[in-house]
């Protein structure tokens, strides 16, 4: 897997207040980065930015190779029973076999039960299972660990640890702490701007 | 891909399949329903004046699936999703106008057959009239994805919407029932132009709208 992640000299802006300035990120394949930052440090306008789903304020994201997105909103059909949600995606990325990841995230018992009644771990699972079938080498991880219990956490950490030893990119946001070798972090809060937030003209 | 989207979107809008969507074709043929039984039962003023109000009925019913036709997709992040997987918001809108009208427009056009029985519509208005609904309704679809889209970061949004269609709707409905005033095909032709060009430019201003609706 090749992979490239750079961003350079981002602004992040919610609304009329700008959140961050100044973000310098490189990362290559094998490379995982901790996003840390209190509420509000705008941790998931980043992520959002890095994806291209936001247009940068100001500095640039340059990636290479598919992104996948892992935020709260799993993109899951609450009516539909969760094999059948998760078949969707499936089909969309054309990939051949789900049901290992499936396993790995302990929803095999759970296919026919519709979405809307999963529990808020079950349904990050549901969401972790549709990232992982998207072979996609850059992971944006928007909370990845939170709803989830002690074991989900460790299969979790253990996930992104051998994304990243297969040649993937891993960007995780979280108020948790992560155990993975090598991994770097980038506390959002040095890069706030330096007075009191100021309208974005 | 394109077909996978297109299945999903069918299976959630099409009539007793998807969630509430039997709702327009149910409330088109209550209009009809009840409209003899407000004006009396004068057979020559219900023929004069029934295909007005089927155009009526099926302008109101277009306005029915719009509170879920789009804010849901964006609130459940399958835009974002699909973005990411090279679907652009204008293909997915492209997808998403096929699969409304198609759960709207075929079903409505079928039920005014039994509308025309009721409303005591001789052969030569109907034929007129499924005409105009063939050439209107997908012009009434683009309309009410443009705005369903545009409303979909607002809070009252799908009230709003009923009220943002109604104006724009009305060249359609002008040009539509007035061929039945002149049992005249020709003004249909107005019609069909209308809806071609609402429904080229819909996907684009659907797509600017989801995207815009990310920012906001």
């Amino acid at each position: 897997m090749q992979a490239r992640l750079t961003v350079s000299d981002l602004a992040c802006r919610r609304g009329d207040r700008v959140l961050c300035r100044g973000v310098n990120l490189a990362l290559q394949s094998g490379d995982a980065c901790h996003v840390t930052g209190a509420n509000g440090t705008g941790k998931t306008t980043l992520l959002r930015s890095c994806a291209g789903l936001l247009t940068p304020f100001a500095g640039t994201v340059e990636t290479e190779g598919a992104i996948g997105l892992l935020d709260e909103r799993m993109g899951l059909d609450p009516d539909l029973q969760l094999g059948r949600a998760l078949a969707f995606w499936q089909k969309i990325d054309g990939c051949a076999d789900v049901d290992a990841a499936i396993e790995v995230m302990g929803l095999d018992n759970l296919l026919d039960v519709p979405v809307r009644y999963l529990s808020t771990g079950q349904r990050k699972r549901a969401g972790l299972v549709r990232l992982i079938a998207q072979d996609a080498p850059i992971w944006l991880l928007d909370e990845p660990l939170s709803g989830l219990d002690v074991r989900a956490i460790e299969q979790v950490t253990a996930l992104i640890a051998r994304h990243g030893e297969s040649g993937g990119i891993a960007l995780v946001a979280s108020h948790q702490t992560l155990s993975i070798a090598g991994l770097t972090t980038l506390e959002l809060a040095d890069y706030a701007p330096s007075t009191a937030p100021e309208p974005a003209a | 891909m394109i077909t996978a989207l297109l299945k999903r979107d069918l299976a959630r809008f099409f009539p007793f399949t998807g969630s509430g969507a039997a709702l327009p074709v149910i409330f088109f043929l209550a209009v009809a329903m009840l409209y003899p039984f407000a004006v009396g039962p004068d057979a020559p003023l219900l023929a004069r004046t029934g295909g007005g109000v089927v155009w009526i009925a099926a302008l109101l019913a277009a306005i029915l699936p719009l509170d879920s036709l789009v804010a849901r997709d964006i609130e459940l992040g399958v835009f974002d999703q699909l973005k990411l997987r090279g679907v652009t918001e204008e293909v997915s809108m492209a997808v998403r106008l096929a699969a409304h009208w198609l759960s709207f427009g075929p079903p409505l056009i079928l039920a005014t057959f039994p509308a025309a029985a009721l409303l005591n519509l001789d052969g030569e208005t109907l034929h007129i009239l499924l005409l105009g609904l063939l050439a209107g309704t997908p012009g009434l679809a683009a309309i009410g994805l443009m705005i369903a889209s545009l409303t979909a970061s607002l809070r009252a949004g799908a009230a709003l919407s009923g009220l943002l269609l109604i104006p724009l709707a009305l060249p359609i409905l002008i040009f539509g029932a007035g061929a039945l005033a002149r049992m005249d095909v020709a003004s249909l032709g107005f019609v069909a132009a209308i809806s071609l060009v609402l429904v080229a430019l819909a996907p684009f201003a659907a797509g600017a709208a989801i995207r815009a609706a990310r920012e906001s």
